[in-house]
Parts: C-alpha cells; structure tokens; sequence
C-alpha cells in the first residue's frame, strides 16, 4: 500500500496524543509529544534506545497514568471533534454517538482500554501464559465476550445452551488465528514450549482475538531471523487489510520499519524529532543525526558519543 | 547442550562399565560405613549413656540395643539411597517432555475407585469393622472435611495463585455464623448452611479488598494477618460470641425436620426403624460427602469456564491479563469469595458435627495444614487433594495407633510425640521427591484434537512463590 498524497493521519486519524507529558520523579520520560495515527494505517514508532517509545505505548494502553496530555481514541470515521470536546469537558471516560465513539484513553484503567477502546498490545518480553495450551491463551482472550455468555458463570455451571454456543464460537475464532500464525499443529501444546518466533506469533494472534481497532506491537520483530521477519511484515498487512485494524509498532528493525510502515515516528529523548512517510523520515537530517551522528564527524561511531552530539546538537539548534 | 553432555555420559559408562559398577559398590559401602561411624559417635552420648536422677545423685546406666539399632538404621538407609537413589540421579541430563500422552489412566481409575469407595465407605465400615465403625467413620468425617477444604482452597492458591494463609478465618465465619444463628435465632443447619456460605463469601470479599494490590510474600502475611484477627475477634467479644467459652449446643442436622433419635416424633420413629447412634455418623458423613461432592464439582465446573480461565492466566501472568481486558479485580475477588464461600460451608457442618465450636479450633495450624494438603496435593489438582488429605489427616491418626513401635523401642516409646517428626519428615522426602506435588501435571481446560497433560515445568506458580 502506498502512501495517499493527503496523509490519513492528519484527516482520519484513529488515535492522536496530544501534548503527553510522563514524569518519573525528577525525570522527564516523555516532554509535551503529540502525534496521530491513521485509522487503516501500519504507524511505527522508532527511535534510539531509552527515546521513550515503551513509555509511550504503556501510557496509551493505559499501564502509566501520563501525568499531562490527552489521548484520543475514535471509533467511527473523521476527527469527531466535538464528540472529543463534549467528552473532555464532561469528564467522562468515553462518550458514544451515532458517527462513532470516542475514548479518552487518560482517563481509563488498562483492562478498560482493551475491553472497549479496543487497543490491544503486546510485549517487549513475551508475556504468554506458558503454562496454559495455544488455544487456551487464545480463549482467555476472549474472556469477556465468554464471561457475558456464560451470564458470569452462572450459567456456564449449569451448562445452558447459549454459553456452549459462544464457546464454540470463540474456539472457531481462536482455530481461524492458529491457523493465520501457522500454529494449528501446536494448539494443544503448552505456550512455553514453543520455539521464540513462534511465541511472539502467538501472542499476536492472542492480541487480535480481542477484536481490536488498534493493535499495539512493543518489537514484533526483535530476535527473529530473516524468514520470520518477512513472515511477520506479511502477517502484519493481512491484519490492516483483512481486519480493518491499524497497527502501531515499535521497532528497531529499520528493514521491517520502511517496508510495511505507512508513517513513521521518530522519538528522541522523549520528544518527537520527525514525523511523515517513510520516505520523508529517511531523508530528514534531524533524523540522520540522532541516528548516524552528523557529517562532519561520521568517522565518530561510539554510541554514547552520538548520543551526545545529537543532544548538543539539538541545544544548538533551541 | 543437553546432547553433548548426554552422549558424554553413555561414552564413558558404555566404554568400561564393568569398573564402574564395582565403585558404586564400594564407594556406596564407604558411605555407609561413614554415616554409621557418624551416628555411632553422635548417638554415643545421646542414645547409648543416659543419666538418671536417684538417691545419693546421678547414676549412668546404658541402651546399647537402642544406640546399636540406630547405627543399624543409618548403616542400611544410606547403602540403600546410594544403591538405588543417588546413583540414578544426575546421570543423564534429559529433559522430560512438557507434555505427556495419554498411557494408562492412574488418575483416572483412581478417582472412579476412590469415588465408589466413598460412596459406600460407611456400610465398608460397619460390616467389616463393627467395633470400630464408629471411629473409623468419625475419621472418615473428618478427612472428608479437609478435602472440601483442600478443594476450596485449591481455588484461591492453586488456580488463581493467590497465596492465603489465613483460610481458616473464612472456616471459622462459617462455624459461628451457623452456632450463633442457632443460638440467637433459632436456625436449624440446613436453614444457616447457605447463611453462613454467604456470609464466608462476603467476608472473603471484605476481606480480599485491601490484598488486592499485594502479591506473594506481601499477600501471605497480610491474609495470615486476617486469620489471625478474626479469631482474636471471636475470642475477645465475650458479650455476643462467648469468648473463649464458645458455642455450645448447636443443633444436629435434621432429615427434612425430622431429627435422629428414639423420642416420638423422631426420624427414627417415622420410618420405623430402630435407633443405633452409628446412624448419626453415617448421615454427617454423607452430609459431607454431599458437600464435597458439591464443591468439587462446581470448581471442575469453573475451571472450564472462562472465570476458571481468567484465574489460571492470573496465575500465569496478571499484567497480559490486563492487556486482554480483564479486570484483574473482580477475577481475584471471585476467586477469594467463591474459596471462602466453600470454607464457609465446611465451617457451618464443622458446627454441627461438634456441636461445640471455640475460637480454639481455628488457629493458623488449621490454616497451615489446609495449605500444606494443596501444595503437597500439586497446586490445582483435584485428585492430589485428596490424596494429600488421606495422607495427612489420616496419617496422623495412624500414628497415634502404632503400637508395633514399643516393640521395637521399648514399652516407654509413645509413638504420639512423634508423629509430628515424623509428619514432617514426610513432608520434606515429599518435597524433594515431587516438589510440585503428588500430582504435578495440569489439565487443559480446552483442547482441539488431543488432550495432553501439560507439565509443571512451564506452569507458573502464582504469585506466592
């Protein structure tokens, strides 16, 4: 999919962040970031290490409470602009009109986000229930689709018809997932065992059977090989095609990043340094510099010493 | 890794077995010699001279028998451990499969055999044992109690991996719930049963709230904290739950209103049939059989329900679980009201089959050996708990009952002082042998084609570990 010439971000975006500010104590994580994210498109988040990019999905997926900022999440089509100022002016979590509904994610605990903002997130470590078998983790997923059928297990004891259904049905959906990540042979086999690759597959498929609008991918691509990886790009489209899901994914792959991503993000220091299509990343300096180091000094190749010009750099240029 | 170390391994034992044999034997003897040469100079001053008080002062006298058969002991017990234990450990490092198939059903025949059993366990008894039928059902009660409670605990710290230690306090609820309702209300047990279930459930509620943020070591103490409060509760509010003088005169459970006995108007009198107080016993043990039945059922029930899903993926990872939209509070509070609610049905039956209830009977032995039935059981295994629970309760009273031991040690040698040595004793060879448990492989709740036992190896164990 190539880049529409009107940047989806900017006219449908799914999720914007607006002025986020996270505070560790006497450290800044994040400093006054705003960004969006197209509703269809695959968005990554890249930046050097210790940038903040984790930081940013455990606010959005609401593991932090960010101590400044706004996140918006929008069901239904366009900005919904008014439906965001109602909502922020009433103090309500969320408010839900004909066009869509549209969530403050700030204001929400994590399950909550999950559960009805529809984001859905994986882990920088893996973080499988390894005890219990594929199918299994794939189910838990679906925990609150099941927990209404089975009438909060009140029913479920005794067996009605109605529960039998849904789980079913959650079964089929949790066999379609298997399938998709190539893990239908091992669905009877406790998680743990499975190789890497196929454990962060795993946990992808987990993620999209809680029917998410978004899915949020901490380094899908970290510690697999080649194979695996185109593997995963091809994965990762089929999801934004086939399942009108918008990814956001941190990475470091920069490989993986410019083949798949729509619209890239740049994190330094916990400020957004670039923010456009792949191509226009690429070629922004700011860019170059926070990652390679400027001209002038492209023998120097010592991390630490990069990350110092860059910094000293930006001082310059404020 | 595992490979090269293994065929290192057959290299060498294949390439001169024959020697090798023969320093296993010798050194296994030198072993031996060693740990009886040891006990002998140790148990010399210990078991072989011993002083004693008489006229005029101290007299040594001697117990060569009792210091020789010790040695005897160690001498034997270390030959054997290195001929047949240490030998085989440590040799290959394979690493069993975390799975294993289906070979012949243990469980399975176990539990159909234990079932029946229980079923007709009180007529086993009185047909077989007719003078002791008596103790033996009361036994037969009384394990039949800690494997309910086993099974209601194993909810809380075996599924949901929440590390509670002070269950007995929800036992307790149960207990005075129904004493006092009979004492104060006029409650019968049937009419105070599903009372005092509720009343345990909210407490387990109330009491799960402020826990809720804790994990492991942290949540033990503060629930052991609980236990202790209620039963400090029960024992200072002298005015309303008698203090330490406790509850007496609970009722008997009647059959439909009747009651057991000869007067007119009885059960007995009803149906005609004449009185025997072996019937009471029978018709508690049934009571509880029902009970447990009960509780068994409804937690196989749940584990196949996504409540019972959410416990064991709270046990295995509590922050995925949040990130699948699980609201981790309620999960956990379902897991410690619905465990104290079965406590507090077995604390209710507690009442009536005493009929005298004190904060004496809830102390945190009972919370310690209620764990100790689910941990030794295998944390989330039905059928371990019952087995742990024979093991244990019954096991105790067997040794109250050795008397094959003052045989060998003398008629002064009462096996009672010892049965918590060697209780404990058991516990650690137990733990050392199956450090997950009696039954230490766990059951999918789900399965697509093939059901496979999924090893303790890749389970986690909640958070109290």
């Amino acid at each position: 999919m190539t880049d529409t010439p009107n940047h989806r971000w900017l006219d449908d975006p799914i999720l914007t962040v607006e002025h986020l500010t996270m505070r560790f104590g006497g450290l800044i994580a994040i400093n006054d970031l705003s960004f969006s994210i197209g509703r269809g498109d695959i968005t990554a988040l890249i930046g050097p290490n210790g940038a903040g990019k984790t930081t940013v999905f455990n606010c959005v997926t609401g593991f932090y409470k960010p101590t400044e900022g706004r996140i918006v999440m929008r069901h239904g089509k366009g900005a919904q602009e008014a439906a965001v100022a109602q909502a922020t002016e009433s103090g309500e979590k969320w408010h839900r009109d004909a066009g869509g509904a549209v969530f403050l994610l700030e204001r929400m605990p994590d399950h909550e986000i999950a559960q009805r903002a529809k984001v859905a997130r994986t882990f920088q470590n893996i973080r499988l229930f390894g005890g219990m078998t594929a199918l299994e983790n794939l189910l838990v997923a679906q925990h609150d689709r099941l927990m209404v059928a089975s009438g909060y297990s009140i029913g479920g004891i005794f067996g009605l018809p109605g529960y039998r259904r849904a789980e079913k049905e959650a079964t089929e959906k949790a066999v379609y997932w298997l399938d998709k990540v190539g893990l239908l042979d091992r669905a009877d086999g406790p998680a743990g065992d499975l190789p890497y690759g196929a454990q962060r597959r795993l946990e992808i498929a987990r993620s999209m059977c809680t029917d998410p609008r978004i899915l949020c991918l901490d380094e899908p691509a970290a510690g697999l090989n080649p194979r695996e990886s185109a593997e995963l790009n091809e994965l990762l489209r089929y999801i934004r095609d086939e399942h009108d899901t918008s990814i956001l994914l941190i990475e470091h792959d920069m490989g993986v990043v410019m083949e798949i991503s729509d619209h890239v993000i740049v994190l330094d220091y916990g400020e957004k340094i670039s923010d456009g299509d792949p191509a226009q990343v690429k070629a922004d300096p700011k860019v170059i510099a926070a990652y390679l180091g400027v001209d002038d000094e492209a023998e120097i190749d010592v991390p630490e010493v990069r990350a110092d010009l860059s910094s000293a750099r930006k001082e310059g240029e404020a | 890794m595992a490979s090269t170390s293994e065929t290192a391994g057959t290299g060498t034992s294949g390439a001169v077995p024959q020697p090798e044999r023969e320093t296993r034997l010798a050194r296994a003897l030198r072993e031996s010699v060693i740990a009886a040469g040891l006990t002998a100079i140790l148990g010399f001053f210990f078991l072989a001279l011993r002083t004693e008080i008489e006229t005029g002062g101290l007299v040594l006298s001697t117990r060569w028998g009792l210091w020789l058969a010790a040695i005897g002991i160690v001498f034997v017990g270390r030959l054997a451990l290195n001929l047949f234990v240490f030998g085989r450990l440590g040799a290959t490092t394979r690493r069993k499969p975390a799975t294993t198939g289906a070979g012949f059903p243990v469980a399975k025949v176990l539990t159909w055999g234990l079932l029946i059993f229980a079923i007709v366990l009180p007529f086993f008894f009185t047909i077989v044992f007719p003078q002791r039928d008596r103790q033996y059902i009361d036994l037969a009660i009384l394990i039949m109690t800690y494997i309910m409670l086993g099974w209601g605990l194993n909810i809380v710290v075996g599924l949901a991996g929440l590390l509670d230690l002070g269950y007995v306090a929800f036992y307790a609820v149960g207990a005075y719930s129904f004493g006092l309702s009979a004492q104060y209300l006029g409650f019968g047990f049937w009419t105070a049963l599903p009372l005092a279930g509720l009343l345990a459930a909210s407490w387990g509620m109330i009491l799960g709230f402020p826990v809720l943020r804790l994990r492991g070591d942290y949540l033990a103490i503060v629930t052991l904290a609980f236990g202790e409060i209620i039963r400090v509760v029960l024992l200072n509010w002298t005015d309303f739950t008698g203090g330490p003088n406790g509850v007496s005169g609970i009722p008997k459970p009647t059959i439909f209103g009747w009651e057991l006995g000869r007067r007119d108007g009885s059960f007995n009198d009803l149906i005609g049939v004449p009185y025997d107080p072996i019937q009471r016993f029978i018709f508690l043990y049934y009571i509880i059989f029902g009970l447990a039945l009960l509780t068994n059922f409804v937690t196989m029930r749940l584990r196949r329900l996504p409540i019972g899903r959410a416990w064991e993926a709270l046990r295995e990872d509590e922050i995925a679980c949040r990130s699948l939209g699980i609201n981790t509070r309620n999960t956990k509070l379902s897991a410690f009201s619905i465990g104290a609610m079965f406590a507090g049905f077995a604390g209710s039956f507690f009442a009536t089959r005493q009929g005298f209830i004190s904060p004496e009977s809830f102390t945190f032995l009972e919370s310690a050996i209620i764990l100790a039935i689910v941990v030794l059981g295998g944390l989330g295994s039905q059928i371990g708990v019952v087995i742990a629970a024979i093991a244990m309760i019954g096991g105790i009273e067997v040794l109250r009952n050795l008397d094959f031991l003052k045989a060998i040690f003398g008629p002064d040698f009462e096996p009672t002082q010892y049965r918590m040595l060697i209780f404990g004793l058991a516990m650690v060879i137990i733990m050392v042998w199956k450090p997950r448990g009696l039954v230490s492989t766990r059951e999918p709740t789900a399965t697509l084609r093939e059901k496979k036992r999924i090893s303790s190896d890749v389970v986690a164990q909640g958070e109290g570990h």
